[in-house]
């Protein structure tokens, strides 16, 4: 069988500080092109202005995949991993740098749901205006009104404005107008499924009817609780390369393995910060190293238990005296959830003195009670009240089960385990007593509840 | 069941082809963008779709009391507000097309930046929804020379096509000031300022008999000239000047074919720099 969607090579590349703002301005292009023959007459080259800064980045580079009639494919990336960039190439919103994606048959892209909706249109208008912007034709249209409208489930608000709609009817409808769009490749990211929960369990149930038909499905996750429901196979996206192709298991698999190679670092001797794959290039690399310990200093080797001390230890270099410098560290769980925030600005007697230099800053967290599991960390400099240095995904900190309560009982759901204390008791006053302040509906209290 | 692909993405650069069958398949987007303008353009206005006559209304009022009763401009053979309404509904809806259309694309950010369709279909359509300003205000003109006995001939079937040369000027402007717009947003600033100069260099206000024979063909460079004159000649008939009508249709087509290939060259890159 031939592949539906066949990707060669694919590399997007974005220019930094130059699109954004130099020369958006009419008169610094006026100038550059008025120094140019000038530049070229006195042999000066084009490029050297003297900054040593990278003036791109390539969000995406020499990708290659091909996806066959059916397939539901995931794919899942940290941020910054390209998969928004892919995502907007194959939407043809934007065109590659370098290569190729061939695509076969009627394609539709959804990147946002209610994208085109106007506020001051009716409910009925925004669906045949959101219905052509997607692509359908009028008739085809009419033809599926009904059943939008139904699935939205907003039929009494039909022809009112949509501005006037709770923001829930709104994405509802939106969502609506674009399930019922019949295309046989589909392109979605799953920010698609939004709203209350029911409404996103109906939202995920459409997209698995949809690749039932044997349509294809390619979708963008950014956790991977619906990659498992939804998706056979799987695409793993690392700062721009393509790092895993193949079944969802695995490609998961891969992504949280991906985090065990940095926490086998994390065990001989700390991260480099200044060469981790995570650094952004637009940034000075002044953050340097990473280590994180035990209560005792000794490396992390099997991980943290709950509810033990976590020591991090952050190398980093001023340039400049300052007295306004700061490192925070972020942790995000593997559904990329941000669980906890830990900052040098949260100390009440931190030093605001001048430094400059190397220096190193110790956060201690005595009581360390996220849930078992693993957690990305996140690293920022910040100098002056500015981002001056960032490393996402510095580092990867296993979380392991301990006895927290002394009980061998541990939560698995939820974000953290917190000390609590739990006493039976005889109820304080006879129910009886209760039941007859609720027969005095004049008592004020009854009144204040009935309101 | 191996089909060819029929969707190939890869880098393009430089001047591209103009896509006629992809414009004409999704010909139904562009009278749904046209029809959503014309819907929410007047809401929550008091005079609603009155604005569409108003504006040239009251500036033929104004033209007929300060140029032609005080500084004594006169027309060329009708009534001095017959002749000056007649200009001024070309002109507004040109310098009002305009005006919209090299703010259309910035004004619609959001979907260039998350859905794909033809993005000319962007300027085009609200170039297309003052049409319909233009037609009423036509009709209000018919009532004026009504209202003066002014007698309509045979010379009103050439409305249609000054109606069409008009937008071929109107499209192309809008289609490369559009464009520029994304990437610099100098044009924002500057076209409203041209616009307003741009109606002294138009024959709105006086008779083309009154400017100098040697200045005419250089005013024909102005499309809009030759649509003024020919709107004139279509409504209330009179000399016609062939020769600088020629001269504004040629730029006028000009600028549309420009106006097309402009927009595809810089379309590629609108979701990047938007």
């Amino acid at each position: 069988m031939e592949p539906i969607i066949k990707v060669e090579n694919l590399s997007k590349k974005y220019e930094l500080g130059v699109l954004g703002h130099a020369e958006d301005c009419f008169r610094e292009a006026l100038v550059r092109g008025l120094r140019k023959p000038w530049d070229l007459l006195s042999g000066k080259s084009q490029n050297g202005n003297g900054s040593s800064r990278p003036s791109s980045i390539w969000a995406l580079r020499d990708i290659n995949f091909e996806i066959y009639p059916g397939d539901t494919v995931g794919i899942i990336g940290s941020n910054g991993a390209g998969k928004s960039t892919l995502l907007k190439i194959l939407a043809r919103i934007t065109d590659p740098t370098e290569g190729i994606a061939r695509l076969r048959g009627r394609t539709g892209c959804l990147l946002e749901v209610g994208t085109g909706f106007h506020p001051e249109l009716t409910g009925r208008e925004n669906v045949f205006l959101n219905g052509a912007i997607l692509g359908m034709n009028k008739a085809e249209i009419d033809s599926k009104f009904d059943e939008i409208v139904a699935f939205a489930e907003i039929d009494r608000f039909l022809d009112t404005p949509v501005k006037h709609f709770s923001s829930g009817m709104y994405l509802r409808l939106a969502f609506a107008v674009a399930a019922h769009l019949e295309p046989e490749i589909l392109i979605v990211d799953e920010a698609l499924a939004v709203g209350d929960m029911a409404f996103q369990k109906k939202c995920l149930a459409k997209m698995r009817e949809f690749s039932r038909s044997g349509r294809t499905v390619l979708f963008v996750s950014h956790g991977l609780a619906a990659l498992e429901t939804l998706c056979r196979k799987g695409i793993v996206l690392q700062h721009g390369q393509l790092v895993f192709s193949g079944s969802a298991n695995d490609a998961i698999k891969h992504y949280v393995g991906g985090a065990s190679e940095r926490r086998s670092a994390i065990a001989s001797g700390g991260i480099d910060l200044t060469r981790a794959p995570g650094r952004s290039s637009r940034f000075r690399p002044l953050l340097k190293h990473l280590d994180l310990l035990d209560r005792e200093g000794h490396a992390l080797h099997q991980g943290l238990q709950v509810g033990e001390t976590l020591r991090a230890h952050v190398l980093f270099e001023l340039f400049e005296p300052t007295s306004l410098f700061g490192v925070t560290l972020a942790f995000d769980n593997l559904f990329g959830q941000r669980v906890l925030v830990a900052s040098s600005s949260y100390q009440p007697d931190r030093s605001h003195e001048e430094h400059c230099g190397e220096r190193e800053y110790v956060c201690e967290i005595p009581n360390f009670t996220l849930i078992p599991g693993e957690y990305r960390i996140q690293v920022t400099l910040s100098v002056g009240g500015g981002i001056a240095d960032r490393v996402e995904d510095a580092a990867c900190l296993t979380v392991i089960g301990s006895d927290f309560y002394g009980t061998g009982r541990m939560p698995t759901e939820g974000t953290c385990v917190l000390e609590q204390a739990w006493h039976l008791q005889e109820p304080a006053q006879p129910l009886s007593d209760q039941s007859s302040n609720f027969s005095q509906p004049s008592t004020p209290s009854f009144r204040a509840l009935g309101r | 069941m191996a089909t060819a692909y029929n969707l190939v993405l890869k880098p393009r650069r430089g001047w591209q082809p103009i896509n006629w069958s992809e414009i004409w398949l999704n010909r139904q987007l562009l009278g749904f963008l046209i029809w959503r303008d014309i819907k929410i353009r007047y809401r929550q206005t008091i005079f609603g779709g009155l604005w569409a006559i108003l504006q040239p209304l009251l500036a033929m009022l104004i033209f007929t009391f300060f140029f032609h009763k005080l500084s004594g401009v006169a027309s060329d053979g009708p009534p001095y507000p017959l002749f000056a309404f007649a200009g001024l509904i070309f002109w507004t809806f040109f310098s009002n097309a305009v005006g919209m259309a090299s703010n259309s694309l910035v004004g619609s950010q959001v979907l260039i930046s998350k859905v794909y369709f033809p993005r000319i279909f962007i300027p085009l359509g609200s170039i297309g929804a003052l049409l319909l300003d233009l037609i009423v205000s036509s009709l209000l003109m018919f009532a004026f020379m009504a209202y003066y006995r002014w007698p309509l001939s045979k010379n009103i079937l050439w409305l249609p096509s000054v109606i069409l040369g008009c937008c071929l000027a109107v499209s192309g402007l809008g289609l490369i000031l559009s464009a520029w717009n994304v990437r610099f947003r100098d044009i924002k600033y500057a076209v409203p300022f041209f616009l307003q100069m741009g109606l002294f260099v138009t024959p709105v206000i006086y008779p083309i008999e009154s400017v100098p024979a040697r200045f005419r063909a250089l005013m024909a460079l102005n499309p809009m000239t030759g649509v003024v004159i020919a709107a004139r000649y279509a409504f209330l008939g009179g000399s016609i000047h062939l020769d600088l009508i020629l001269v504004s249709m040629v730029v006028s087509l000009g600028l549309f074919v420009a106006g097309l290939f402009i927009f595809r060259r810089t379309e590629t890159q609108f979701a990047d720099i938007v």
